[in-house]
């Protein structure tokens, strides 16, 4: 699979490591009332749907840098990557 | 010698080869098949089942009959297709699958049981006595069955892989392929032009066809020189595209020395990943036979194979000169096969073509509307049965040709689950629209088998493709061509009731499909795999539409409604050594040094791996029997004098910016943001499900810079995660992470004397315990000038630093230290040292963190801060976690000579042992030196009241079990004094 860099271009998904779900990117408040059953849903619950997926790629073979890639899991075909920085910063500021 | 005039081979470079012992000679441009043919061997291997003797039945890579083990030894290599075994001097070849000499193969008594072996017959009568299966059954059959042997002997070759990339990937190198590469090499595009032959040309060079007027090759041989000038062009022969992977990869196997006597300096095979834009599949046609009653004779092979082999390789069919030869057709093609091999002045007995009032295309008689119903020869065919109109009659024939149409090479246009359809005025499965994506099929790989055709369609594919990726090509002129006719009938099979083969090398005959379809194994799928069809190493390539048309007559229905079949790669067999590429040994996985290795070697350290590293185990010195003795003099030096341990392996991560004090409050449970600089501080990393993820100390050289040490094991992970947090959780905070493990060399200095010794190598730095307290750390230089990193802290309960230096001055300050050290007893120590010095004191290490364990566990409960947010902090509050009762503590063996092995379970004497009465279990063993006897660290229900307390230490495993005292995880120095000094 090529996975297009947001940076880089176009690279061998050999040069990354999956980690799953970018559900992870959202991380609950630790304040909030119910922050114990939010992170509990965080941390054990995961989406795996069988079509087009937003999940987290870490470039560890080459600029380190985290992304979002969403990949149809059907057909493997990758509808888009950004940087998980961005995709952050951007949520943060909503 | 049956050799014809004329052919691509090279008359004046005879090559001598062996087969079965026996000498023979070829020529250069020849193949163990067409060689051993020119030398009138028909006879080349025994069937998989019921060793029947079998011949050459192709010419190609779809070959399911003549397989060899070709070479010796341990370059032995079974199942070679002898039809692409490229001839060298010195080839040596053997049949395999038979049991005595090849012309007596014992195991064909197999065949006369033939009527047991049928679809189905292991299925229904190796079921009972189960118990019979694996000791009897099995091996029996693999015995009897399976093909070539393996060496058994390492492999002695290299392999490599590489990576390719190109706008336009072209496979194949007939007219189709090569008319595309050169209309898309012309037009600038980045091309691949990939072909598993040595030639480029592909079927032209077995055609007699003119181009422009001349022989095929000539032209063949005018694009190849104007793509080699071609910058933008890379060929690549003897190189088979195997697999369509997604986004545009392509696996291919470039066989860069098996034509070579011997691999010499380069290697063997070489896997590439081609990365195309675009692809044109001009892969060609495998013909397909007609299943007749024994029909798997040597001498009996496909008519273009025929054509082919008197064309390019000037190799007759049979096994004496004047020997007849035979066509049996359904079409016109077979009649093309008649008029080349009557040029090469053969003995035509005639062709038989089961259309009705076929009529010879030359001077040649024809049986029309006829068919071959019966042969005789029971090494090498000698008659044919003609029947016509109900009459038969026989007829002397040394070789048979059969011409059943062609079947367009559609493999890969399945490989991603493309379904090929059925094109019914072609009589043939064609690629379908849905296969992989940016892949165009041109030429005999897209039903335009016609030469004409051919040079049009793939001109015309490279031009669709590069327009796909914005580059315009040009139409090029195309030398002039004819379509052959390629008018035939629908004639599968004839009909009768002896044996009619369909699938060659699974040995499964027509039979074998009427008793699929009569036991409802209908389904393409339940027919392949009840009956083993398609399922040998050639996966069907000449059987599978033949067999589908057979159950299509059998059940009535249309053979696009009876099923397709697709192909998955590779589409030959791709040896196991290439995919490896070269990763074996060291090369599967590569070892990392300390920057002592070195040194520790010289001085006869044992080595240990830990993670990726290679760490000194201990370092055993004259007349130390036991590596215990050495372990337990290294212990005690440390503790009397000083010790030396390389211990560069623990992840170091830097850690600057305005926020990495409180980047680092967020990673480590406990506060990190407090810390004064110049300080060390012990931390715990928890997982965000709230347990213990891993240890290690934090140093804040200046306001906004921290170097982060991790254990070996984790560093690579830690870091990975530390990327994360600060990436994807906290993007805003102003923070840069680096990892440095390989950037210092770090030496552990241990042991009451570690500040004397020290004191002799640093440049005037002041190291008194006022200036340089316990949990201090600085920057500093060594040794005259050397930039060096100070840190005072202990993993063995001692006074103890570890200094860093760059990392190639490690094995240099080691010599030095060891040399400076000499009068204090400066004793280089190990990882099993190590372990035994942090046991004695109750440190933990991976054992006691195994991902399963908490900071309460450890007794560090408190270090989880309540007044900040943690990576974990929550979690780790929940009820489960909160209530863990299990504590770590110290347990001292009360059997003198007996340890509690790591893994034992914990329980209170005269108890029954189980899940409800667990108490808990020993994470790390050892002999304490310094103790003089066995003790462990264990985890234990309500632990830290229990001291005193006498339980069993069990291990169910091995039935043993030590009665343990419950003491304090503090074996040594409880108050830390020593630390302190």
């Amino acid at each position: 699979m090529l996975i297009p860099h947001p940076l880089l271009g176009p690279r061998n998904a050999q040069e990354f490591t999956y980690l799953g779900d970018a559900q992870l990117l959202r991380r609950p408040d630790p304040q909030a009332p119910d922050a114990e059953a939010a992170f509990c849903d965080y941390v054990f619950q995961r989406s795996n749907p069988a079509g087009v997926h937003q999940e987290l790629w870490f470039h560890e073979q080459g600029d380190r840098s985290w992304l979002v890639v969403t990949r149809n899991t059907v057909t493997h075909e990758i509808l888009g990557a950004e940087l998980a920085c961005d995709v952050a910063k951007r949520e943060g500021a909503q | 010698m049956t050799r014809l005039s004329g052919g691509l081979i090279d008359r004046n470079r005879p090559l001598k080869f062996t087969f079965n012992g026996t000498a023979y000679s070829g020529f250069a441009g020849d193949t163990l098949a067409s060689a051993l043919l020119a030398n009138g061997v028909q006879l080349m291997g025994r069937s998989f089942k019921y060793h029947r003797p079998r011949g050459v039945f192709s010419a190609g890579s779809e070959e399911p009959n003549a397989l060899v083990e070709l070479r010796e030894g341990a370059r032995q290599e079974p199942n070679t297709r002898a039809t692409v075994a490229e001839l060298y001097d010195g080839l040596s070849a053997r049949s395999q699958n038979h049991v005595g000499p090849l012309h007596r193969d014992l195991l064909a008594v197999n065949d006369l049981f033939s009527p047991f072996f049928a679809a189905g017959f292991y299925y229904k009568t190796f079921m009972w006595p189960r118990a019979f299966w694996e000791k009897l059954y099995e091996p029996l059959i693999r015995n009897a069955a399976g093909l070539g042997r393996l060496s058994m002997l390492p492999d002695p070759d290299s392999y490599d892989k590489g990576f390719l990339h190109c706008d336009l990937l072209v496979i194949g190198a007939g007219p189709a392929g090569l008319a595309a590469a050169l209309t898309a090499g012309r037009a600038g595009a980045r091309v691949i032009l990939g072909d598993e032959d040595f030639h480029l040309g592909g079927r032209l060079l077995m055609e007699s066809d003119l181009l422009d007027g001349a022989p095929a090759e000539a032209w063949v041989a005018t694009v190849k020189a104007e793509l080699e000038s071609l910058p933008n062009v890379r060929i690549m022969t003897r190189t088979t595209v195997f697999g369509v992977y997604d986004h545009g990869i392509f696996g291919a196997v470039e066989r860069v020395s098996d034509h070579l006597p011997e691999p010499g300096s380069t290697v063997r095979q070489t896997l590439w990943r081609i990365t195309a834009k675009r692809s044109v599949l001009a892969a060609g046609a495998t013909e397909r036979h007609i299943p007749f009653a024994d029909n798997d004779r040597p001498g009996i092979m496909l008519a273009g194979a025929m054509r082919a082999y008197a064309n390019r390789w000037a190799a007759s069919p049979v096994r004496q000169g004047n020997d007849a030869i035979a066509i049996f057709t359904n079409g016109d093609d077979g009649h093309r096969t008649a008029r080349d091999l009557l040029a090469k002045g053969a003995n035509l007995l005639g062709v038989i073509d089961t259309r009705k009032g076929a009529a010879a295309q030359g001077d040649y008689k024809v049986f029309d509307g006829a068919m071959v119903t019966g042969t005789k020869g029971r090494l090498g065919l000698r008659a044919i049965e003609i029947t016509r109109d109900g009459q038969s009659s026989w007829h002397d024939a040394g070789a048979l040709g059969v011409a059943g149409g062609w079947n367009p090479n559609v493999h890969l246009s399945s490989h991603h689950r493309g379904r090929p359809v059925w094109d019914e005025a072609r009589l043939a499965f064609v690629p379908g629209q849905n296969g992989p994506a940016g892949m165009i099929p041109a030429g005999a790989a897209a039903g335009q088998g016609g030469t004409a055709q051919a040079l049009a369609s793939g001109a015309a594919g490279a031009i669709a493709a590069l327009a796909e990726i914005g580059i315009t090509a040009h139409p090029i002129a195309l030398p002039t061509a004819k379509d052959a006719s390629a008018d035939q009938e629908a004639f599968w099979h004839v009909p009768g009731k002896r044996r009619a083969w369909v699938d060659f090398q699974n040995d499964v005959t027509v039979k074998d499909i009427k008793l699929a379809h009569q036991e409802n194994m209908r389904p393409v799928e339940h027919l392949k795999r009840w009956t083993t069809l398609g399922m040998a190493t050639d996966q069907g390539k000449t059987a599978n539409v033949s067999a589908l048309a057979v159950m299509a007559e059998l059940t009535g229905k249309s053979l696009p409604e009876t099923g397709t079949t697709i192909f998955r790669p590779p589409y030959t067999g791709v040896s196991l050594g290439v995919l490896g590429g070269g990763d074996t040994g060291k090369g599967f996985r590569p070892e990392r040094l300390t920057p002592t290795h070195h040194w520790a070697k010289a001085r006869g350290a044992e080595f240990v791996e830990v993670g990726p590293w290679m760490r000194a185990q201990y370092f055993p010195q004259a007349g130390e029997r036991t590596w215990r003795e050495t372990v337990d003099r290294e212990v005690l030096a440390v503790r009397a004098g000083v010790g030396l341990c390389d211990v560069t392996t623990l992840g170091k991560i830097d850690v600057q910016g305005a926020d990495a004090g409180e980047f680092l409050n967020r990673i480590y449970a406990n506060m990190m943001g407090t810390l004064k600089v110049g300080m060390v501080r012990y931390g715990l990393m928890l997982r965000e499900d709230g347990h213990l993820y891993d240890d290690g100390t934090c140093a804040r050289l200046a306001e906004d810079h921290y170097v982060v040490t991790t254990t070996t094991a984790n560093a690579g992970a830690v870091y990975r995660n530390m990327e994360f947090a600060h990436q994807c959780l906290w993007p805003d905070l102003d923070v840069q992470l680096i990892s440095t493990t390989d950037a210092w060399a770090q030496i552990a200095v241990a042991g009451p004397k570690s500040r004397e010794l020290l004191s002799r190598i640093v440049d005037g730095f002041d190291l008194s315990n006022e200036a340089f307290p316990f949990m201090a750390c600085a920057n500093l230089t060594v040794c005259g000038g050397l930039r060096a990193r100070l840190f005072r802290i202990s993993f063995s309960g001692e006074l103890a630093y570890e200094i860093a230096v760059p990392a190639r001055y490690g094995a240099a300050l080691m010599e030095r230290l060891m040399t400076r050290g000499q009068d204090l007893g400066a004793t280089p120590y190990g990882t099993e040292a190590l372990g035994v010095l942090r046991i004695e004191k109750g440190h933990a290490a991976g054992a006691e963190l195994n991902g399963q364990t908490t900071a309460q566990m450890l007794g560090l409960g408190r270090m989880v801060s309540q007044k900040k947010d943690s990576i974990g902090a929550i979690m780790s509050r929940r009820e489960g976690l909160a209530q863990e009762k299990r504590r770590l503590v110290g347990l001292k063996s009360l059997a003198p000579q007996t340890m509690a092995v790591s893994g034992a379970h914990l329980f209170e004497q005269g108890a029954t042992r189980s899940m409800e009465t667990d108490q808990g279990w020993v994470t790390s063993a050892c002999y304490s030196p310094h103790l003089q006897g066995y003790i462990a660290l264990a985890y234990l229900e309500n632990g830290d009241a229990r001291m005193g307390e006498t339980l069993v230490a069990a291990n169910p495993l091995e039935g043993t079990e030590v009665p343990v005292e419950v003491v304090s995880a503090h074996f040594i120095d409880p108050e830390g004094g020593r630390l302190r000094d």
